[in-house]
């Protein structure tokens, strides 16, 4: 009997590296979800080429995933990790420099071949020449072991060896001292027709398990405690998943057979595999043959009475600023989800970046008034999309989403409300008989909202169109005062919005000090931690995270004059600074970085200490 | 009790909006759109169930003149806008006003997938062969070396054929009308609505300021009877002011006989088949390179049963919702695997 040292942490830092092919995706999504059924809080960061298989052994074909879990405490995928495991030599020369001092390498000695390690470009083997000898490795041939388990399997040699990531997680799984149950369902479920593939997914993850049980050299155990999140019963959720669910949700709550029009686009394309299979939730799905008619059939949707939906990242984004700008002038509800990316042009397809504010805030010919929500975490995205059809469908506006790569692939355990536990909406429809007295196209109520006529009703019949409009009979007209007057209107009713949306508070309930930190979208977890950090430290240091975006919660003035500095740490090289200072006339000061990776804690950290003295 | 009767007879002006039409005098949508409102009336179509949908253009004026639904929306995307409108509710009539420059410049990635689509729309194409909105600058469909405010010296572009794009693009019903044939745009206009699937029809349209005078060899007397070709389903290709021109096809080479010096029997003429796509490939070339001598097609070129795009829609979602157990939203937002805590 070996004797294990028992390590205990309150959070760990774990990435798993290797080629594209190697399945580092998969089983960082299952690591993640296992986390969740252990009870551990999580945040991944998935990073992967766009290349759907770049150059095996390469360094530009690593694919990796990180994941902080632990306490309750956690709330980004961490800085550094204490555990890499890598598949070759490239993930671990890719990798590497991130790795915590003393931290632990788990590498698949077969993928250090001298092929493999010419390729990510070592001169000697990084395993034996004894350059890792700051870190605690574990040399495992994961490989061979992976096919020697599968000896009595029927899989050739090369889908033997593409089970060598389940060995690796059933190994991760004992290293952390978890039973691998929610993979083992998962196999079974995926693999559920190919039985053979199934079966040896199984083996190769017991295989790994029983590795760590009974290696002789493998001395090391890891124990998280699991993280109070209250009570209550959760899930595992995806950031694109959520949002799926919001507009579907949000499609029963307000009554309205839900149309989503889209064009295939990373990192948006998931909610349109999502929302495709729930056809049995009446849910119409339209991959069209471009952004732009993506975005004009949704407008088309929309005027037949549907909650009507579009998602798209950047490059989609700038196609569809035409009918968008349609959208404002027709006052009819669509919702437009930009999946953030890095840009300009095609620019960073899988990385992460907040840089399209400014674009959704003005980028649009005219004085064209758009509302823009941001969700802040993967399940955020959840109740943002729901927010969004409701302001669009009870103010007959357009409204942008603004989410990301990082919101959008991660994952997370969410504590999901029930259908009766969400707000109503009160969408402005009219029935297919209801009469309005005098009605006209553009006739509006005290919030300056027209009513939402469809076809079929045949006291509302009316035309509606691009061209500007009399306020008084919604007809064509290029009288001065009429155009006026409508743009007028239309950015009114947009300001109107602010009456009906809460209250902003302080992430951390510290209102008034030295620093308030204003983020929003997926910067959530490391502003927060940041602010904790040195809240803890003795620091007045709030943080205002913005899920309304335009308009600004009302008394957003009055929170920031209670703070001495403001500080605005965002993925662009300032944007949401210029809205501050431009509404409020505050001397905020930007804090960014555009590499497409998040902000880590310890620079953001520092950057704020070096303000507060 | 007479009276009421009078007053519940629906006109063609029941269609028709209280907005002044402000198009140029003379201009051929005129007769185009009173020729819509009363096929519309003449079909007995309520009001409330259509939707005519424009993008942008002298043509796409049309919307704010009807008494229905309708969105003139941007430049190139009414079939877009359409197909979305379509999609949410099949039940309802929904039309395409559309010019050549909006439809086949700008529109043109559009107008082929909504035809491979096969989406339940009536497309109208007012073609006059020329940008008369802003002015009148070369269109998609205008001529080669036509002298426009964009093209001082002859324009170098060839122009684009609607009708054999439509073909390429999988449409299953593909027409042709003038505007001064009021009779024939009328039957046209009954039979795109009957069609089931995507309608197209291309109707010459003369713009009396920008590009008059046109399709003069095929509206005026003395000269359409040897220009213009009417497409009959079952009936032989036979034109001229005294019939005296018949179309013979020798393999995929079509040939013009003179049948007074030449009297074959009609059986032995090409008998026109709305069906045969080849065929109607070759008929969508007349007046085109190649085909310079033929008279110009009217009528139904081409037209086939496929099932429309909202009904495999419709089909697929019924299908699915059959096969899968029903489960409530709360079971969608629980997932198939939950945990607890306790504290």
């Amino acid at each position: 009997m070996k004797t294990i040292e028992k390590i205990q942490k309150k959070s760990v830092v774990i990435k798993f590296a290797g080629d594209s092919g190697d399945g580092m995706q998969l089983i960082g999504y299952q690591f993640t979800y296992n986390s969740a059924y252990n009870k551990n809080k999580s945040l991944n960061f998935p990073e992967f080429p766009s290349e759907i298989r770049a150059p095996r052994g390469t360094v530009a074909g690593v694919s990796s995933f990180q994941l902080q879990f632990g306490d309750e405490n956690v709330l980004t995928p961490g800085d550094e990790y204490d555990v890499l495991v890598v598949m070759n030599a490239a993930a671990l020369k890719v990798s590497l420099k991130n790795l915590k001092e003393n931290g632990v390498i788990i590498a698949n000695e077969n993928g250090f071949d001298l092929k493999n390690l010419k390729l990510a470009g070592y001169e000697s083997n990084p395993l034996e020449d004894g350059s890792l000898e700051n870190f605690q490795l574990f040399s495992v041939p994961i490989e061979e072991l992976t096919i020697e388990a599968l000896k009595d399997s029927p899989l050739s040699k090369q889908d033997k060896e593409r089970c060598k990531n389940m060995f690796t997680l059933g190994f991760v799984c004992w290293l952390f001292n978890r039973t691998p149950d929610n993979i083992v369902e998962f196999i079974n479920s995926t693999f559920s027709k190919k039985p053979e593939i199934r079966d040896a997914n199984l083996k190769a993850l017991m295989a790994g398990y029983n590795y760590g049980e009974t290696s002789e050299s493998i001395l090391i155990q890891y124990e998280v405690p699991p993280a109070k999140l209250g009570k209550g019963t959760f899930r595992g959720i995806m950031g694109n998943h959520a949002m799926a669910l919001g507009l579907v949700t949000a499609s029963q709550k307000a009554n309205l057979p839900l149309v989503y029009c889209s064009y295939p686009i990373t990192p948006a394309t998931d909610i349109l595999k999502y929302l495709s299979t729930y056809l049995n939730f009446g849910v119409k799905t339209f991959q069209a043959e471009d952004e732009i008619a993506a975005m004009c059939a949704a407008i088309g949707a929309s005027y037949g009475g549907a909650l009507a939906v579009t998602g798209t990242s950047g490059p989609g984004m700038a196609l569809k600023t035409e009918s968008l700008n349609l959208a404002v002038m027709l006052e009819l509800p669509v919702v437009l989800i930009n999946v953030q990316r890095g840009g300009p042009s095609t620019g960073l397809p899988t990385k992460m970046e907040q840089s399209d504010l400014l674009f959704a805030m003005y980028g649009r010919p005219g004085d064209s008034p758009v509302p823009v929500l941001a969700p802040s975490t993967p399940s955020d995205c959840f109740y943002i999309a729901f927010e969004a059809c409701k302001i669009a469908t009870s103010f007959m506006t357009p409204v942008i989403v603004l989410s990301d790569s990082y919101l959008a692939n991660g994952a997370e355990g969410w504590k999901f409300p029930k259908l009766e536990e969400l707000p109503e909406i009160k969408h402005k429809q009219l029935s297919s008989s209801q009469k309005i007295d005098n009605y006209y196209s553009y006739l509006r109520d005290e919030n300056m909202v027209r009513w939402w006529a469809i076809p079929g009703n045949p006291f509302t019949i009316h035309r509606i169109g691009g061209l500007e409009k009399n306020p008084e009979t919604g007809n064509v007209s290029y009288f001065p005062e009429d155009h006026q007057r409508m743009t007028e209107i239309r950015k009114k009713k947009i300001q109107n919005i602010a009456k009906q949306i809460p209250l902003q508070t302080t992430e951390n309930n510290i209102n008034e000090g030295d620093v308030l930190l204003i983020g929003w979208g997926s910067t959530y977890g490391v502003i927060e931690t940041v602010a904790r950090d040195l809240n803890e430290k003795g620091y007045k240091v709030g943080h205002v995270h913005l899920r309304y975006i335009h308009p600004f919660p009302s008394n957003l003035q009055d929170i920031i004059k209670k703070f001495r500095k403001v500080i605005i740490p965002e993925l662009n090289t300032g944007q949401l600074v210029k809205l501050i200072r431009d509404q409020f006339l505050v001397d905020a000061i930007p804090f960014n970085k555009v590499q497409g990776i998040p902000i880590k804690h310890q620079e953001l950290l520092n950057f704020v200490l070096t303000q507060l003295k | 009790m007479e009276s009421t009767q009078i007053k519940n007879q629906v006109s063609p002006k029941d269609y028709a909006s209280n907005q002044e039409v402000k198009w140029c005098p003379g201009c051929g949508d005129y007769a185009i759109l009173a020729q819509i409102q009363k096929v519309l009336c003449e079909l007995g179509k309520k009001q409330e169930n259509i939707a005519f949908i424009s993008g942008i253009g002298c043509s796409s004026r049309f919307v704010y003149y009807m008494n229905t639904y309708g969105i003139h929306s941007i430049h190139g995307r009414p079939i877009a806008v359409a197909t979305g409108l379509k999609i949410a509710r099949p039940e309802l009539d929904v039309w395409v006003i559309t010019g050549d420059g909006d439809c086949l410049s700008i529109g043109g990635n559009h107008f082929i997938h909504g035809l491979r689509r096969n989406i339940g729309l009536k497309v109208i194409m007012f073609n006059n062969r020329i940008y008369a909105l802003t002015k009148g600058q070369v269109s998609p469909t205008s001529e080669q070396n036509k002298i426009t405010y964009s093209t001082p010296y002859g324009s170098i572009d060839y122009p684009i054929n609607p009708l054999s794009l439509a073909l390429g693009s999988e449409a299953t019903f593909v027409a042709r009308t003038i505007d001064r044939d009021l009779k024939h745009m009328n039957e046209i206009f009954k039979n795109a609505d009957a069609h089931k699937g995507t309608a197209f029809v291309e109707v010459y349209q003369n713009c009396k300021i920008f590009n008059d005078e046109a399709f003069q060899r095929y509206t005026e007397k003395g000269q359409k009877e040897n220009n213009t070709i009417y497409l009959q389903n079952g009936k032989p290709l036979i034109f001229g002011e005294n019939n005296q021109f018949g179309i013979i096809l020798n393999n995929t080479k079509p040939e013009i006989i003179n049948l007074n010096d030449n009297p074959i029997p009609h059986e032995n003429l090409w008998i026109h088949d709305t069906k045969d796509k080849t065929k109607a490939f070759i008929l969508s070339q007349f007046t085109f390179p190649g085909y310079e001598n033929f008279p110009s097609p009217l009528g139904v070129i081409y037209q086939t049963e496929k099932a429309s795009y909202e009904e495999l829609l419709i089909q697929k979602m019924n299908e699915v919702s059959q096969k899968r157990k029903p489960v409530s939203i709360n079971k969608l937002l629980s997932g198939t695997k939950t945990f607890s805590y306790d504290e």
